[in-house]
């Protein structure tokens, strides 16, 4: 658990970190909070030559309100978001994600950045990030552009960033007042990856689903919308029945692998389990 | 007397001696980060070691190449197996009578041995050199499954033992054999399950695990040239035993070994034995004349370092049907891995796992243990318990609750019914065991009644109910659990570790002022010794703790003792720090007499000195015959105040418990919660209550974590699938339940004070406490036995088994 040699790199600004990774080519990765990094360095299964820090890029940070738009820098921390008023009255799914992400040591180094842009299915926030219809700026030498989250993923650690490009903020459009949510996040331990999660933001009206959102974790290579699963639900009073039938509809597009938490089977049974509960959970917050 | 003259309730608190809850003199420095580990320990020019390891189970070492490695800027030396053979050390002799590699000589036999040690300038480039190591293997096909392991064509793992039909401990009847150990009485038992009315026989499994202590298994060895002198800091819960086993293998004169164990953070059976480790980094320090650091990583230490349990253990129970029992019989398939590196007294094969008959008056017992090679990592140490007594509870309190369920009796009643009684100790059990006190029905009994059995027993028919009615998903299990252990190994007539007497050993000098020190030959890792010691010492001499400077480790001054594992201290080491106050008081008295200008025999022990009887102004204090110690004794006397003790003790101690774990489980998602843990623990005499529920708390979390899902899984391949605190369960405070404890008092009648030991027992009494809940918990639905670890999917898997879940 000894990492290999690397150099040390840490740029004031967001183009001189551009342009060191863009000079450095494959050998170089961005660092943020560092906490899925540095453990595969540590393990020698990453060995770049170069870390660009991204710690002395100050544009990275903060939470702002742009109208009915929440901008978070990539480099704000799990900590961060759980200590901001502007997120628990806009986004409170978020802090709710973020209380069930490792420890609070960890929070207060893992950066939102870094677990969206990783590509790691086990990580929590890609898949509501889907559900918000969040959008992540990407800039490279090239200039900026914005993705969104649901095009972003392509596979484990396959995301849509080219080389040379870093994720430096998300906007999420700030759902409407009195919507439903909730994250289910089935795990083994403190710190531990989700056997399996759901993510829900929902709208009720007059006692019935308006609209919905369900978002899945650590049951495929990449985070999932299971869109199927929403529109079942869609215009029902979530009855025993539709919740089967939504939890079936999840079941039907997840894959995940068969690990020390369980074989497929029962990961697939457990994130059925989690839509159900989101559900049931998020229409009981709705206004 | 004025108003300022202390009661004798202020004189036996100022001391803080035995049955205070003195708070722990250690923490001071562990709380504030001055804590001094090996790997504190930092000398000049000192170089650091790190293995090269096998990522195969079983395969043929064709090459190791090693140019790349030394070209690493940095990097000395690497050594392997043909290095060491010079120095006639590639192999090396285990607690069990075994002999292990030290490095790979030509096979590995397990994932993660070691195979070459790279020396660096610091642990970096060490780490760069292995990377660069290039070894070239030819896979084996693997052994993974013991109950393949004496298969005719199952491969040959050890071929360094072809032909070798005795081992250590008798006739290997296999080439994967290590040993059979038998004890009981075969045809009287085999009689016994012909005449009985009733049977039950089940394969409880104890799976693999690991001890996992905080700090990892690591050494600094420092050997002088000019003086020829090796000095060894490393994590040994037993230094003298490592300073005589160093002695012996490599030759070197006793007295120029210098064993230091400075504090060790945690052990639980991993530190006990010798390691690839100590032997590498040692040599490495004679060849290089250096010192020379190895610190092994998390990883390193699941997967290579001494495993516990992997006990298979088929039970069968003889009773009538009124539930009385009338025999057990039970045969063990042990997984050794790939030595048998065993930290158990030599003449015990299979530790003291004939403590099976439990708490229980078997008429008779028959017990027989297979020990077998596989290629996993060796070991099989004693993780926080007495040697195999782990194992042995858990087989007979679950099968005493798979009997109770063929009775369709209540399990406590079950276990009431066949308690050995008060009346009957001390108790010489069927398989060879002289109890020496206990009073299992009042411990049962209390636990009962505390717990309120009987209504959580209505609750659960009536949740049990609801359930088969479709109105909840969860399910509720009573785990009951009583436990007796057998722990302070032990009398020189049965205990042994290569040959020396499992004695342990005290040595006290007191100073002019009324101070003093006191050195053992036990270890602390975390238990308290500094703290509990002094009290011990403080009520048998009057002089308070807080004078009393506790130190350990040290093999240069401390008294030869055997060290600290299998909850020997207190039964031993504690006795022997009794014993030698007990000298240093008894030359107290004498002291005394000719100070106050009388007889002995009319001298009487009053809290902190001796009072002429009769005469109550005439007292001295133990602080004041201190100072006459050293300028005023008798003629004819030895001035000075100190004494030594090497106590071996007479029996061992059998400390036991009452415990209840109520847990539900929903079926849909299998996650139980613990909604409450009772322990009733009896262990004597208690030194310290405050250390004692620490210990229990302790013990019952890492009960929880191994019932619950701590395990070291291997696949097919033999490819080790929990080798971090990713997949092995360590609980954290979130998950740990909320532990109540409690306690009855039975004193050992053999040991000086009485005292049995109680660091060991909420391991070996929860496990089943909490396998027993979730067994009950299914029970209903038609199950007898689930295997441990009994994490998430397992239980959704039994619940599925059993139709509970779609």
């Amino acid at each position: 658990m000894i990492p290999g040699p690397f150099s040390y790199h840490r740029p004031a600004s967001l183009a001189d970190a551009v342009k060191l990774l863009a000079d450095l080519g494959d050998d170089a990765r961005p660092l943020a909070g560092g906490h899925s990094l540095v453990p595969m360095m540590k393990l020698r299964l990453a060995t770049p030559a170069h870390l660009v820090d991204l710690h002395g890029v100050d544009d990275l940070k903060g939470i702002r309100r742009d109208g009915n738009t929440i901008v978070i820098g990539a480099m704000t921390t799990q900590h961060e978001l759980l200590a901001s008023g502007e997120i628990r009255q806009s986004l409170p799914i978020l802090q709710e994600t973020a209380a069930l992400i490792a420890d609070p040591q960890v929070r207060y180094c893992g950066t939102i950045g870094g677990n969206v842009a990783n590509g790691d299915p086990g990580n929590d926030m890609p898949a509501l990030m889907m559900v918000l219809g969040a959008n992540f700026r990407l800039s490279g030498l090239g200039g900026e552009r914005d993705v969104p989250a649901s095009e972003f993923y392509q596979g484990a650690y396959f995301t849509a960033l080219e080389p040379g490009e870093i994720l430096t903020s998300i906007s999420i459009p700030v759902p409407p007042a009195g919507h439903g949510y909730a994250y289910e996040k089935l795990k083994r331990k403190v710190g531990d990856y989700a056997t399996a999660a759901a993510a829900v933001v929902l709208s009720m009206a007059a006692g019935k689903v308006a609209t919905c959102a369900i978002g899945l974790t650590n049951l495929h290579e990449t985070p999932l919308l299971a869109t199927d699963a929403a529109n079942a639900v869609i215009g029902t009073s979530l009855e025993a029945a539709t919740l089967k039938q939504a939890a079936a509809a999840a079941e039907a597009i997840m894959a995940p692998a068969a690990d020390a938490r369980g074989p497929v089977e029962y990961r697939k049974h457990v994130g059925g389990i989690m839509v159900m509960r989101a559900l049931q959970r998020a229409a009981g917050r709705a206004a | 007397m004025n108003d300022m003259t202390p009661t004798r309730e202020q004189r036996t608190a100022a001391l803080e001696g035995m049955g205070c809850k003195r708070k722990r003199v250690e923490d001071i420095r562990f709380t504030q980060g001055k804590g001094n580990y090996v790997d504190d320990v930092k000398l000049p020019g000192m170089l650091h070691g790190d293995f090269v390891r096998s990522p195969h189970a079983h395969a043929r070492v064709k090459s190791i190449k090693t140019e790349e490695a030394l070209k690493v800027p940095g990097v000395l030396a690497v050594i392997t197996a043909e290095t060491l053979k010079t120095v006639n050390l590639a192999w090396m002799p285990t607690l069990a009578g075994d002999v292990q590699m030290v490095l790979a000589d030509g096979k590995v036999l397990f994932q993660n041995q070691e195979v070459a040690f790279v020396i660096a300038t610091d642990r970096y480039a060490a780490d760069d050199g292995l990377n660069k190591v290039e070894v070239e293997y030819e896979q084996l096909a693997p052994l993974v499954d013991p109950f393949k392991a004496m298969d005719q064509d199952a491969p040959v793992l050890r071929e360094d033992l072809a032909g070798k039909t005795t081992g250590a401990h008798g006739p290997r009847k296999h080439h994967n054999h290590i040993f059979e150990w038998t004890v009981g009485d075969k045809d009287l038992t085999d009689t016994a399950f012909r005449k009985a009315e009733v049977t039950i026989k089940e394969m409880i499994s104890y799976h693999r695990t690991h001890p996992s202590p905080l700090e990892t298994c690591q050494c600094v060895c420092s050997f002088d040239k000019v003086k020829g002198e090796l000095t060894i800091w490393g994590t040994f819960q037993a230094p003298h035993v490592i300073r005589t086993v160093v002695s012996l293998i490599a030759k070197l004169p006793e007295q120029k070994i210098h064993v230091i164990a400075p504090d060790i953070g945690g052990g639980f059976g991993n530190k006990v034995g010798a390691y690839p480790g100590y032997i590498c980094a040692a040599v490495a320090s004679i060849v290089t004349g250096k010192p020379v650091k190895w610190v092994e990583d998390r990883i390193e230490n699941l997967t290579a370092t001494s495993f516990a349990r992997d006990y298979h253990m088929t039970t069968e129970i003889a009773a009538t049907r009124e539930g009385k029992v009338t025999g057990l019989r039970v045969h063990v398939l042990a997984d050794h891995g790939a030595f048998d590196a065993c930290a158990d007294p030599s003449k015990w094969p299979a530790g003291f796992f004939n403590i099976v008959t439990g708490s229980y008056d078997f008429p008779t017992a028959h017990l027989t243990v297979d020990g077998v090679y596989t290629n996993k990592a060796p070991g099989g140490v004693a993780y926080r318990c007495s040697f195999r007594v782990t194992e042995a509870a858990y087989c007979i309190e679950r099968a005493m609750d798979i009997l109770a369920q063929k009775l369709g009796m209540d399990p406590a009643e079950l276990r009431l019914k066949n308690f050995i009684k008060p009346e009957q100790f001390p108790y010489h059990s069927a398989l060879g065991w002289e109890y020496d006190s206990g009073d299992y029905h009042t411990a049962m009994r209390k636990m009962m009644e505390v717990t309120d059995y009987a209504a959580l027993r209505k609750e659960q028919a009536s949740r049990r109910a609801a359930f088969k009615r479709g109105e909840t998903r969860e399910i509720m299990g009573l785990g009951v659990s009583f436990f007796t252990e057998i722990v302070g190994a032990g009398p020189s007539k049965n205990c042994d570790i290569l040959g020396i007497a499992m004695f342990d050993s005290c040595e006290i000098r007191m100073h002019p002022t009324g101070a003093g020190i006191a050195r053992m030959g036990t270890k602390s890792q975390g238990q308290g010794h500094e703290t509990t010691w002094a009290q011990i010492i403080a009520t048998e001499i009057g002089i308070p703790a807080d004078n009393i400077m506790v130190e350990e480790g040290n093999t240069d001054t401390a008294p030869y003792g055997l060290g600290t594992y299998g909850s020997r201290s207190t039964p031993v080491a504690g006795a022997a720090i009794a014993m030698a106050a007990r000298k240093i008081k008894a030359k107290a008295q004498m002291i005394a007499a000719y100070k106050l200008e009388v007889h002995e025999d009319d001298l009487e022990w009053d809290i902190d000195g001796f009072r002429v009887k009769g005469l109550p102004e005439k007292f001295m204090s133990m602080k004041d015959i201190c100072w006459a110690a050293y300028n005023s004794v008798p003629p004819g006397m030895e001035p000075g105040l100190e004494a030594v003790s090497y106590y071996d003790p007479p029996n061992m101690t059998y400390p036991f418990g009452a415990y209840l774990c109520v847990m539900d489980i929903d079926v849909d998602t299998g996650v139980y919660k613990v909604r409450r843990f009772y322990a009733l623990d009896d262990c004597g005499t208690r030194i310290n209550p405050m250390i004692i529920e620490g210990q229990v708390h302790g013990g019952l979390t890492e009960a929880f974590a191994i019932a619950m899902g701590q395990e070291i899984r291997y696949d097919d391949t033999g490819n080790v699938v929990t080798g971090s605190f990713m997949d092995f369960f360590m609980p954290t405070m979130v998950e740990t339940p909320h532990w109540e404890t409690d306690f009855t008092v039975t004193p050992s009648p053999h040991h000086p004070i009485g005292a049995k030991g109680v660091g060991e027992s909420p391991n070996v009494g929860g496990v089943p406490a909490f396998s027993n809940a979730v067994n009950d918990a299914f029970s209903f639905l038609g199950s007898t036995h689930i295997q441990m670890p009994h994490d998430f999917w397992r239980n959704w898997q039994a619940a599925k088994t059993l139709g509970a879940v779609a």
